[in-house]
């Protein structure tokens, strides 16, 4: 049975494509090495944009009033530039209401595209450019730690990670939350508190981490301007202990925490980055596996939700639940030795 | 025994159902001159990263259906055998798909309460969610228009508006907006277009928009004349657009469909044809509901007479659209469903952490009791927004509640997979509060979109099959309606089965009955309401029924309609509790 794969891992190379949105162009050269909020392209991104009706203006045809135009497609226009004009009695004139350019004329319309603004991709992640993608991107490569979440409020940002916890079920106090955090990633174990989240947007921190978030913080969660990546997921529980021992062993190093939120149809998901120096780079992640007895497995259901065990065996036809629900089944060996029958659907390959 | 002509030409048919969690293949063959089902192998679906193709999970799907079947489907290349080669491969091959997200859709239209009424239903007929509306009475500026359709990037723009041979101007005005909002968008995401407005624009939206989207489909219009609505049509352009759309969005889709000789089909599409189907051969003046609730929507398809109202919710799924249900009814009512004592905040939680991993199942009480009381509360909700849609042809026994339906078949695994049959019962009477007398039947292998799709190629195996026994009979269900205080008796039973053998019963108001009637019998059952109740034969006037025998017999629902529980959260637990013991003895 295909298994789905969470990665956890101390050791890998990570290499991902960032792509504009619309053609642009790329600023990034073959090799360059880049920090997650460096600039690798950029596109020219208007304000909006404004259909000007020159016909119904000027109570005439479209045709007729696509002879009056005084702008093309592609033309840079300044605010008040005439736009179109009618001669004779009655002379109207049309202006521009903003500095812009065309981007339409005809059906005795125009549409202009107004503003100059300028829509900038950041990598999202440090590393070096491995590939360029003409007008829209690159592949970025990264040797080190990875620990994927499941949930992040979709910003971006690096420093240093501070752990705020003794136990990765410790939650996060906003009386905790001290002046000597400042700019750094803060790793906690819970919050159920929307003090504490709001003292980490006030001081403010780089970013938050955390093994599992109460969803009623969910809104304000989504309006922190730092990047949180829930690890586990929603409720009251521990982080996981493979991660937790991961991140911990890797406090005080710089870390991207990448809050890109989960999409199971693409598999973007949040991520913690931690770069390592490598004399040779480490296999990359495996996307695709099938359960068999010796994996590492993440409980993602309850009972034992995030727990981590070994996947003993596969245990034949269907297993009875506690719910009453059969369904196919996996042994697995919990951390403290305890031996639980697992639907094979509430686990994750950890890989 | 003659053997029907159709059976000469196609014996074997498999049936492929991409669902959004499981992919499924279903047999059926013939089986002494008869066609029937054979078997199901399932896999998961795997049109999500890291595979983005259907591919893995079709081929592994059908690969548990040779095991279970001994019977060969794919060549060495993993081609299906098509047709039959001796004791190998199949002789039709239908598929449908619920797979993807919801296709991101923008309804344009001109008149609130006329074209985008309309096509708001038609846009509920497959799985989409509306993420912008555009029509004459909006205030936003045309460019405001175009901003926000380059910031939606929707996958469909459904255009309707306008009835045939009528004015054209403002259609033209809002098409120019389309058009240049779609000109503007990179053309890897330029949308699909549907056109089902006023016939007499068909040219010149073909000549203005064809160049500007990634498919333009001209259907029938929806709105002829002001007083006609006329869905049919233009549902299977739609359907037809919403498998070109994830064909291209989704691997081996594009395969698939070749398979199935270009009929891929919307698996809610499918269930809708089978319904329509249903409820023009049984010719009742009673409705034909079906209810099928996954992990991608809950799909509602209600026919009366041969006219079918189907209604397609994402957000009433049981994946990830619970992220966002508490934005569509509040947590109180879900938490009326649950016989324990479990807080909001975790029934919040539950919710967020069940949208991350739709696939995963209940192993504990509670969390079954959780998932039941959200498939509950979801379905309840679906029906609800579906019943605003149905026919003028619909009995009602009371405006507002449930109509009269005969049969109600359910399908989805929080369902018909639920540990006990009860489980399942009390789900649905719960969830639709059915009235009158009616039965309940569970589609325990997920038949009916196959059944729907094998229509196409064999009208005479959906009958058969439905015929066969393949369905589960759940329960004849009696639901009187009155206003009358609990404890009151509403209703005098009486069950005479084959033998002769006699079930009286006096039926108070707020009380659940079970009369035994096991399935392979039948017995003839008299209702004799009192104090002027109504089930269904009009106030307080009683009448006998032959019913055939279910897993769960006859079940006298006198709970009340609507159903009203105890302020008191703890009576209402014990309530809940008291009524599954009643159902499961």
């Amino acid at each position: 049975m295909l298994a789905p794969v969470a990665h956890i891992l101390p050791l890998t190379t990570l290499r991902r494509e960032r792509l504009l949105p619309v053609p642009g162009r790329v600023v990034v050269r073959m090799g360059q090495k880049i920090t997650p909020l460096d600039v690798i392209a950029e596109a020219n991104y208007g304000g909006g944009h404004t259909l000007l009706d020159v016909a119904s203006q000027f109570g005439i045809s479209e045709d007729a009033a696509d002879d009056l135009m005084r702008v093309r497609t592609g033309d840079r226009i300044e605010e008040n530039q005439v736009i179109a004009t009618r001669g004779g009695l009655s002379r109207k004139t049309m202006r521009a209401p903003h500095n812009g350019h065309v981007v339409a004329v005809g059906g005795g319309r125009v549409l202009l595209e107004v503003g100059d603004g300028t829509y900038e991709l950041r990598a999202g992640m440090p590393g070096t450019i491995t590939r360029l993608i003409p007008e829209r991107g690159a592949e970025i490569t990264v040797n080190g730690a990875l620990v994927q979440g499941v949930w992040g409020n979709g910003r971006v940002d690096i420093g240093l990670m501070m752990p705020l916890l003794s136990a990765p079920d410790e939650p996060l106090a906003a009386n905790r939350i001290d002046v000597i955090l400042r700019g750094s990633i803060v790793l906690a174990g819970t919050c159920n508190d929307a003090a504490a989240l709001r003292a980490a947007g006030d001081l403010p921190v780089r970013g938050l981490i955390l093994g599992s978030l109460s969803s009623t913080l969910l809104p304000l969660a989504m309006q922190a301007r730092f990047p949180l990546v829930v690890i586990d997921g929603f409720g009251n529980r521990p982080m996981n202990s493979a991660a937790y021992k991961l991140l911990i062993t890797n406090a005080k190093r710089e870390v991207t925490a990448n809050g890109e939120p989960f999409n199971r149809h693409t598999g973007a998901a949040p991520e913690i980055i931690i770069p390592l120096p490598v004399a040779q780079p480490p296999p990359m992640p495996h996307e695709v596996t099938a359960f068999t007895p010796g994996q590492q497995v993440r409980l993602v259901r309850a009972p034992h939700m995030g727990e981590i065990g070994t996947l003993v065996r596969l245990l034949p036809g269907l297993t009875a639940m506690p719910s009453g629900l059969r369904a196919v089944a996996g042994e697995v060996r919990l951390e403290r030795s305890r031996q639980v029958a697992v639907p094979l659907v509430n686990l994750e390959v950890l890989g | 025994m003659a053997m029907p002509t159709s059976l000469v030409d196609i014996d074997s048919l498999l049936a492929l159902d991409v669902g959004a969690s499981t992919t499924r293949a279903i047999l059926f063959d013939v089986v002494e001159g008869y066609y029937r089902f054979i078997a199901s192998g399932q896999a998961m679906t795997t049109a999500s990263a890291p595979f983005k193709n259907v591919g893995e999970g079709v081929h592994q799907a059908i690969e548990n259906l040779q095991t279970v079947t001994g019977r060969k489907f794919l060549d060495a290349n993993l081609r299906l055998i098509l047709p039959s080669q001796e004791s190998s491969g199949v002789d039709a091959f239908a598929a449908t798909i619920s797979a993807g997200p919801p296709l991101k859709t923008a309804v344009v239209g001109l008149l609130v309460d006329v074209s985008f009424k309309s096509a708001h239903r038609l846009a509920r007929t497959i799985y989409s969610r509306v993420v912008d509306t555009i029509g004459m009475n909006d205030r936003r500026k045309p460019g405001e228009q175009i901003d926000s359709l380059l910031k939606l990037r929707p996958d469909l723009i459904l255009i309707a508006g306008g009835t045939d041979g009528g004015a054209t101007r403002a259609m033209q005005k809002l098409l120019e907006t389309i058009g240049l909002a779609c000109y503007l968008l990179p053309a890897e995401n330029r949308p699909a277009v549907l056109f089902v407005g006023n016939q007499n624009l068909a040219v010149e939206v073909k000549a203005s928009l064809q160049s500007l989207t990634s498919s333009l489909t001209i259907g029938a219009n929806l709105r002829p004349t002001l007083e006609t609505e006329d869905l049919l049509p233009a549902q299977r352009s739609l359907a037809d657009l919403y498998t070109a759309i994830r064909r291209s969005q989704i691997g081996g889709v594009e395969e698939l469909n070749a398979w199935a000789g270009g009929n891929l089909m919307p698996t809610a599409y499918a269930q809708g044809r089978i319904i329509r189907f249903l409820s023009q051969v049984y010719d009742s003046r009673k409705g034909i509901l079906g209810i099928d609730i996954g992990a991608s929507a809950a799909t509602v398809a209600a026919a009366f007479g041969g006219k079918l109202t189907l209604g397609v919710y994402p957000q009433f799924g049981l994946g990830e659209g619970l992220a966002g249900l508490l934005g569509y009814t509040n947590i109180e009512d879900i938490i009326r469903w649950l016989p324990l004592d479990i807080p909001s905040g975790v029934v919040q939680d539950y919710l967020q952490q069940k949208s991350l991993y739709p696939t995963t199942l209940p192993a504990t009480t509670e969390d079954l009791a959780l998932e039941q009381a959200i498939t509950r509360q979801a379905l309840y909700l679906a029906l609800n927004a579906t019943s605003k849609d149905f026919s003028h042809q619909t009995q009602w026994l009371v405006p507002g509640m449930t109509p009269f339906f005969e049969p109600i078949l359910a399908a989805g695994s929080a369902i018909t997979n639920a540990p006990t049959l009860g489980q399942s019962l009390m789900i649905l009477l719960d969830a639709i509060q059915p009235v009158g007398v009616t039965t309940l039947i569970l589609d325990q292998n997920n038949l009916l979109p196959a059944l729907g799709a094998a229509a196409n190629l064999n009208s005479i195996l959906p009958i058969q099959v439905l015929e066969s026994g393949a369905f589960l009979g759940l329960a004849s269900v009696v639901a009187p309606v009155i206003s009358a205080q609990p404890g009151t008796p509403i209703l005098r039973v009486r069950l005479v089965d084959k033998n002769g053998n006699e079930t009286l019963l006096e039926v108070k108001q707020g009380a659940l009955e079970v009369l035994p009637l096991p399935s392979g019998q039948s017995g003839r059952l008299f209702l004799e309401p009192l104090h002027h109740a109504d089930v269904g034969f009009g106030v307080g006037r009683g009448g006998n029924m032959t019913v055939s025998g279910t897993a769960l017999g006859v079940v006298i629902d006198a709970r009340g309609r609507p159903l009203r529980f105890p302020a008191d959260h703890g009576q209402r637990r014990e309530l809940l509790k008291k009524w599954l013991w009643t159902i499961e003895g």
